[in-house]
């Protein structure tokens, strides 16, 4: 497996929204180096025609039914808000549309 | 918008053959929400109906509605999909203010249905297959608004407002395979696809599909190869194409977008666009950087949805009448010609004809109504013709007072006119205007003496037996009467009074 | 009055049944036991005085007007600061979340509640429960009561400090990699992952998702026990919740017999890395066990080599999903909103200022995992490795009721000593993890204390899914052995703070 590199860490950090400093992405750069290069041996068993586990339980099928159930009051689901107008939620303006 | 001038649509598909695939979201009516209990009614006030599930608080869990996935069942069989015998649900990752967790939770390699495929009927009644790649459940955003600047657009807002009242309806997203081979005819394939998708979604009663409520939502993919090559060319991705009608100007304006940048030595890149209904052009979306890397597994607050065989099976059993099936059996039992019933389908006068016929009037009857009158009419205005002001009941009750010989043609045309500009039921028209037919023999019997007097020839021509010209003094009774006269009733009375 | 914060939870809630003691008394002895040593411990990160009184009232009250009480009703509780608490601060030890009180409480935190529990305050832990140290936590780390220059283990420290120091019988954790037993075998208490599935999650905050148990945390086994039948059983808010009926755990930490039991000792879990002093104390624990009745053998879990590496892919991988909620757009900080800024730039910003380094560093590690590229080689890959140690698990339990091995490799280390040094920080769950990923049940306790250092070591013992009575079978039968050889429990010889 390929070293990662500053440039690799600064993409990571967009994906993930983190707006790094200069000196943490060198810190991370060295850091996540060092745990890629030691978890990459699970790719000891890629070749092997094993299924994959997502999850630890065989449960399949577990649904409700479609009926209404109490909702938050407003005042509630706003009461963490940093910022509200309206009954809204306030957030900065938001660049694009997906 | 800039003023460019583009290739001309004929002289793209010289060169060219359109490549499209067609995304289409439908939003279910299911009653909660997709993954919680919150209430999905439309209309409420801002963020009455959220949870800490839709609202993406810490802590909280997504629990599938059984009715989304049964819904999703359903449109998948109708769409003549195989079913998933196991299938997940996958996050795709990305940060967007309306979408609480930064994730939506949706289904990625493994969707609940797909391998299906649509007939679509073109205006001219040929048949196109398109191609169904998969149908697959997912949740809706919330909804922003966008505060200050000058047009309370999304550019120039200084802040944006929030509301989750519409986070983690259930969506289906029903994806076209490539479609080929329309030729010309590409945009018109699309919009009699997203037609008659829309009245799959309404017959199998799982959403009201209204484009215009963003209920049903199209993206237009749309690509040029040049005639005769394999490989398919780049393609651009016009989001959210919210009308029949614009998903066809959407295509029709790409393709020649497409063609006018490689006429130029151009390339086409791959990006998002958005449509201006007010011109029917398209814009760029936001260019970004880095391509979008979703970032999708399997969503592990979920367990993995096995239909059953016998559920599928007993869904299938259960479906309705599908509408090509339904449109088959009405020409049969409206004794339609193809042609004829292509130009009920293309005046979208099924449904209409289909209520007035059950408040009692007769089928050609109702069928010519929705088609001349109401349909000139929805086509001047540029509306649907189901959307007129008047109702199939007031419809109906025109063909009866016809039917009953108290209005004529020429009258009833008048009522309808009356109902149109909202002056009341086809009943207070007739009162209102005055338009009832004058039967009665007195007060027609001076009308046609007078007009007797009036054309001495003609009625010496009458008396000899020349009877066909009793339509001059039948006209000029009608004349008199200001088209209120029952005309059979005045021709009985001409030829009575001058011995023929 | 001190002698009630040394009663068990069973004790304190006979007492209090009895009327021999107020609910409201063992409440305010605890907060007084807080008031006098947090300070130096900083188990907790709230205490919630005024909510504790009055839940004490409430089971005083039921018992004045006559009516049944549970068996923990007026029993005092420390609740890891990662469970909702409607109305009561909740931070998951993180910056990003000072100061945000939920509308909701966790289903957990709800049937505690119902049990009469009475919720003194949220307890401290490395931020989002990503560490085994709790010194992860932006409130500053916790210190063991054996000697408080010493890690509590993690992320669960501040519950199993807040027991070794007595300011609570009971607490609550939750188990990830390991979050809940090793903090139990450092600290001296015991510690207990249920079977994946049978707690419910609703209201936990999601670290990740397919391995996060939240559990029970206890000075002894029955006291555990007690617990674990209050918070597990079906819950229809949380999808990946069993329908079944709970194992009688209770029943199990009573019988006190491992007569005819087959009992396996793990062969990959020993050599590099383990202290002699761990591996000594684990030996006379697998001797006692023979001694007791069980049959004792040897088993081989090849794969279990992998598992440190599956679990460093996979529990990232879903916490940097699990964690991108934190945008600072509904609740909690939010940083730089000066009215230029886009939401995309106050996010960032946000984001960087409210995380810590081991949360940013996972977050970047799982997204690396899951990225287009990368997805196969590492996040598929672990997955299989999930698979397969799924498979030694099943092929052991085969032939054995259960499997044990030490908790942790190591003792209690130094606060510091590995905080820049991931890898090192990583091996502290080497033994716990293959339970998380295959979703099995496992429990921590305490079985003597290192000779080299006086610090006490972890007997970690695990059953197959849905089988967790067995741990306390095993658990309450080691237990009364050794507190009989020792004529005390473990925790009676940690220094007075
Ligand atoms: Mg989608
Ligand atoms: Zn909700």
């Amino acid at each position: 497996m390929p070293g990662i590199t500053r440039e690799e860490v600064a993409h990571l950090a967009r994906l993930s929204r983190l707006e790094l400093q200069a000196e943490e992405l060198d810190h991370f750069a060295e850091q996540l180096d060092v745990i890629i290069g030691a978890v990459a041996r699970v790719s000891e068993v890629a070749g092997q025609d094993v299924p994959p586990t997502s999850h630890p339980l065989p449960l399949t099928n577990v649904m409700r039914a479609d009926e209404v159930r109490p909702s938050l009051t407003p005042e509630q689901a706003l009461s963490g808000a940093p910022a509200g107008e309206e009954q809204r939620f306030r957030v900065p303006q938001i660049l694009g549309e997906d | 918008m800039s003023v460019i001038s583009l290739v001309s649509y004929e002289d793209a598909l010289a060169s060219y053959d359109p490549v499209m695939g067609l995304e289409v979201h439908v939003e279910l009516g299911t009653r909660t929400k997709m993954f919680c209990g919150c209430s999905t009614e439309l209309g409420a006030e801002p963020n009455t109906q959220t949870c800490p599930t839709c609202l993406g608080l810490p802590g909280s869990l997504p629990v599938v509605n059984a009715v989304g996935v049964e819904s999703a069942i359903r449109i998948g069989l109708a769409l003549n999909c195989e079913i998933a015998e196991w299938c997940r649900f996958a996050r795709k990752n990305y940060f967007y203010p309306d979408m609480p967790k930064n994730f939506q939770t949706s289904q990625y390699d493994e969707p609940i249905a797909f391998n299906g495929y649509l007939d679509v009927q073109l205006e001219d009644g040929e048949v196109f297959r398109v191609e169904i790649e998969r149908a697959h459940m997912e949740e809706d955003t919330g909804k922003s608004t966008h505060v200050g600047g000058a047009t309370g657009r999304i550019h120039g807002a200084e802040y944006s407002l929030l509301d989750y009242n519409r986070a983690g309806i259930p969506l289906i997203e029903i994806v076209t395979k490539p479609i080929v081979g329309a030729g010309a005819r590409a945009p018109e394939v699309a919009k009699a696809y997203v037609t008659e998708l829309r009245e799959l979604i309404r017959t199998l009663g799982v959403s009201e599909a209204r484009m215009d409520k963003g209920q049903m939502r199209c993206d237009v993919n749309l690509s040029l190869r040049p005639i005769g090559r394999e490989k398919f060319g780049t393609r651009s991705e016009t989001k959210n194409v919210n009308s029949l009608r614009s998903v066809e100007r959407a295509a029709r304006f790409e393709v020649q977008r497409h063609a006018t940048v490689l006429a130029d030595g151009g390339t086409i890149v791959q990006e998002t666009r958005h449509f201006h209904e007010e011109d029917g052009s398209t814009t760029s979306g936001r260019i970004k950087e880095e391509a979008e890397d979703y970032r999708y597994f399997p969503e592990p607050d979920l367990v993995p949805i096995a239909p059953s065989r016998e559920w599928v099976e007993e869904l299938r059993a259960a479906l309705p009448e599908l509408p090509r099936v339904r449109r088959g059996r009405l020409q049969a039992e409206w004794g339609l010609s193809d042609k004829d019933m292509q130009a009920v389908l293309n005046a979208g006068a099924v449904e209409p004809i289909l209520e007035t016929v059950a408040a009692g009037a007769p089928a050609d009857q109702a069928r010519k109504w929705w088609l001349g009158e109401l349909a000139r009419r929805a086509n001047e205005t540029g509306t649907e013709l189901a959307d007129q002001p008047i109702t199939p009941a007031q419809v109906a009750r025109v063909c009866a007072l016809v039917a009953e010989g108290k209005l004529n043609d020429k009258l009833a045309r008048q009522v309808i006119e009356g109902v149109l500009a909202g002056e009341g039921e086809p009943d207070e028209v007739v009162a209102g205007r005055g338009l009832a037919v004058v039967s009665d023999d007195s007060a027609l019997g001076a009308a046609v003496d007078q007009a007797i007097a009036d054309n001495p020839d003609v009625a010496a021509k009458i008396r000899d037996g020349k009877v066909q010209a009793v339509g001059a003094l039948v006209g000029a009774v009608m004349k008199a009467t200001r088209g209120q006269a029952d005309a059979a009733r005045a021709k009985d009375l001409i030829l009575e009074r001058l011995g023929a | 009055m001190t002698e009630l914060i040394k009663y068990t939870a069973a004790q304190t809630a006979a007492a209090v049944s009895a009327g021999e003691v107020s609910a409201v008394e063992v409440a305010q002895a605890h907060l007084d036991r807080i008031e006098a040593v947090d300070k130096k411990v900083n188990a907790f990160l709230h205490v919630d005085t005024e909510g504790a009184l009055k839940a004490a009232r409430a089971v005083d009250d039921r018992r004045a007007r006559g009516e049944e009480l549970g068996p923990l009703a007026g029993v005092p509780l420390a609740l890891k600061d990662v469970f909702t608490t409607k109305g009561v601060p909740t931070t998951c030890g993180s910056k990003i979340l000072e100061g945000w009180i939920p509308p909701y409480d966790a289903t957990l935190t709800a049937r505690l509640k119902d049990a009469g529990v009475v919720i003194l305050g949220k307890t401290n832990m490395d931020e989002f429960a990503m560490g085994s140290s709790t010194e992860n936590s932006a409130y500053g780390p916790t210190g063991n009561p054996w000697d408080l220059s010493r890690i509590p283990g993690g992320s669960g420290g501040g519950s199993a400090a807040a027991l070794a120091a007595y300011e609570a019988p009971l607490a609550i954790g939750t188990d990830t990699g390991g979050s809940i037993r090793q903090p139990g075998a450092v600290t001296g208490t015991v510690g207990v992952k249920p079977t994946y599935g049978s707690v419910s999650r609703f209201g936990l905050v999601a670290f990740s998702s397919s391995l996060d148990q939240g559990g029970p945390c206890a000075r002894t086994v029955l006291d555990a026990a007690l617990l674990h039948e209050a918070i597990a059983g079906h819950d229809p808010l949380d999808s990946t919740s069993i329908d079944a009926p709970v194992p009688a755990v209770v029943e199990a930490a009573r019988m006190r017999d491992v007569r005819g039991m087959r009992i396996g000792v793990v062969k990959e879990f020993a050599g590099e890395g383990y202290q002699a002093g761990v591996m000594q104390r684990f030996d006379e624990s697998v001797e006692l066990l023979r001694e007791l009745g069980a049959e004792v053998v040897e088993v081989s879990c090849p794969s279990f080599t992998l598992a440190l590496p599956a679990y460093y892919l996979i529990a990232p991988s879903e916490a940097s999903s699990n964690l991108a909620r934190f945008d600072a757009m509904r609740y909690g900080l939010r940083v730089g909103d000066d009215g230029s800024r886009s939401a995309e730039e106050v996010t960032a910003l946000t984001r960087e200022a409210g995380f810590g380094p081991e949360v940013k560093r996972r977050i970047m590690l799982g997204t690396y995992a899951l990225s287009s590229g990368y997805y196969d080689a590492y996040y598929g890959s672990a997955q299989k490795v999930r698979t397969l140690i799924s498979r030694d698990f099943d092929a052991a339990f085969a032939g054995v009721d259960v499997l044990v091995s030490p908790t942790t490799p190591t003792t209690a280390f130094p606060i510091g000593e590995r905080a820049d040094d991931p890898m090192a920080m990583y091996l502290a769950d080497l033994c716990t993890i293959p339970s998380n990923l295959a979703g099995n049940a496992a429990m921590s306790l305490p079985c003597g204390l290192a000779p080299e250092d006086n610090l006490p070591v972890g007997l970690q013992i695990i059953a197959p899914a849905m089988a967790d009575d067995r741990l306390y079978r095993v658990g309450g039968a080691v237990e009364a052995a050794l507190n009989e050889k020792w004529g005390h429990p473990l925790l009676e010889e940690a220094p007075a703070l």
